[in-house]
């Protein structure tokens, strides 16, 4: 597994220049809010197109601005579980969670549907309205519609920020589970070192857009800690 | 005095026909411009809004006139839809149901723009995620969240178009049988000595469309808002 990132771009005032490469199964990027995490994942995911970078997974190339490639985001196969859970309200639980094998294709590897129920604990809610769901809930239909969708790496932006304590205690060991047993690389954002301790092989600690430190999560920590 | 002649009903039949023509012929390049007007950006994009919204302003004589002097049947583009389509807008039907696809347009574009611009587009991006092509992207997720927006719209313009008095009779005339409407009725039974009556009818046959359309329409907007803000 390898995932390999290069981004430069503006954004109003903001300035992105963020390198890193990674061979991890589940890779974190940490900083505090406002250091550019999220707008890697959008660069990764092509929902947001740097003036210079490139985004390679595994080897195949999804953005090389020097060689002027950009694949579109519904061709990237890039499972994205954003902050906000961003379910569809017109449809239901099971509508949202099968959306993505719609455009899956019959060629590739599918996640099976029952595995991935099972994974997330949703047998229970598949008929149900989204506006019917707890936070933690939702973020669980988030996470089950992206990996249905059979992506090549699978994004998570700080899955956790919106859900209270308890909450967070209720989807973490889905998490956990997650990174045990999902078949792709995950990036993992959060500015929470303890979520980052529990789930990440390799740490991109981040500040003001750039690229601070890419090393392991005991070694981060450390570094986070000099700096504050 | 409840009782509708034969010449009332050949008008609210009429009228039905062409509402409902001008309507559904107009909603699809109702819901195409008011795509563009709520996402494109582009120069003469104001314009081409002033151009949509100018019926409802204008004075409808004028809108009426305009019509006649463009697809009249000496009119340029009037004579060659005639000869080369066999499409004729002059004292017809059909320029019954032109006029008031005119008139109607503003309101219909204005409602199903405001249900497009109310769309969350974060939700599209995570369309675009999954997998959606952006043209999958619009036929299932945002023409499913605004068609409570885009039936307000037909609605409105439909009601609106079963009203339309002056651009008709300006651009049609009052034909009975042919361009004679419940309006354009209404206005010859207030001009001849004893038609009180039935002008009376017709008003209140028109207001009880006129308000349950208007009932329908703000019930699905309403609908719109809850459906986009579901959390």
């Amino acid at each position: 597994m390898s995932l390999e990132v290069s981004a430069g771009t503006h954004l109003g005032e903001f300035a992105l220049d963020a390198d890193f490469k990674s061979e991890s199964r589940v890779t974190a990027i940490f900083g505090s809010s406002g250091s550019g995490k999220t707008s890697v994942l959008n660069v990764i995911a092509g929902l947001l197109r740097p003036e210079r970078g490139r985004v390679a997974v595994d080897g195949t190339v999804l953005l090389d601005t020097g060689a002027g490639v950009f694949v579109s985001p519904h061709r990237r196969r890039i499972g994205y579980v954003f902050q906000d859970d961003r379910l569809f309200p017109h449809l239901s639980v099971k509508g949202n969670l099968t959306y993505g094998r719609i455009f899956a294709g019959s060629s590739r590897n599918h996640a099976s549907f029952e595995e991935v129920i099972d994974l997330l604990d949703l047998g229970s809610l598949l008929h149900r309205g989204i506006a019917a769901l707890s936070g933690g809930e939702k973020q669980r239909v988030a996470i089950g519609r992206a990996l249905l969708s059979s992506p090549r790496l699978l994004l998570l932006d700080e899955p956790l920020s919106s859900l209270d304590e308890r909450r967070k205690e209720e989807v973490m060991p889905f998490l956990e589970k997650l990174r045990d047993r999902a078949s792709m690389p995950i990036v993992y954002v959060s500015h929470v070192l303890s979520e980052i301790e529990r789930l990440a092989g390799t740490v991109v600690l981040m500040a003001s857009g750039r690229v601070l430190a890419v090393d392991d999560a005991s070694r981060v920590k450390a570094k986070a800690a000099e700096l504050r | 005095m409840f009782t509708l002649t034969g010449e009332e009903l050949v008008a609210i039949k009429l009228s039905l026909r062409v509402a409902l023509v001008a309507t559904a012929l107009s909603l699809p390049v109702g819901i195409l411009i008011a795509l563009v007007l709520a996402r494109g950006r582009f120069l003469g994009r104001g314009l081409l809004n002033a151009l949509v919204l100018v019926p409802l302003v204008l004075p409808p004589v004028v809108t009426g006139y305009l019509l006649l002097l463009t697809f009249g049947r000496n009119a340029p583009v009037g004579r060659w839809l005639a000869d080369q389509l066999g499409i004729v807008f002059a004292f017809h039907w059909t320029g019954a149901a032109l006029a008031s696809a005119i008139m109607a347009f503003p309101l219909m574009v204005r409602a199903i723009r405001l249900s497009i611009e109310a769309v969350d587009r974060k939700l599209e991006q995570a369309a675009a995620t999954l997998g959606a092509s952006r043209l999958s992207v619009f036929a299932t997720v945002t023409l499913p969240l605004i068609a409570p927006g885009i039936f307000a719209g037909a609605i409105l313009a439909f009601a609106r178009a079963m009203g339309e008095f002056g651009a008709t009779i300006t651009f049609v005339s009052n034909i009975p049988g042919e361009t004679q409407t419940l309006p354009t009725l209404v206005y010859t039974f207030t001009q001849v000595p004893g038609g009180d009556a039935a002008a009376l009818r017709l008003t209140l046959i028109s207001l009880a469309i006129s308000l349950a359309a208007i009932l329908v329409s703000e019930a699905l907007a309403q609908r719109v808002s809850r459906r986009l803000h579901a959390i």
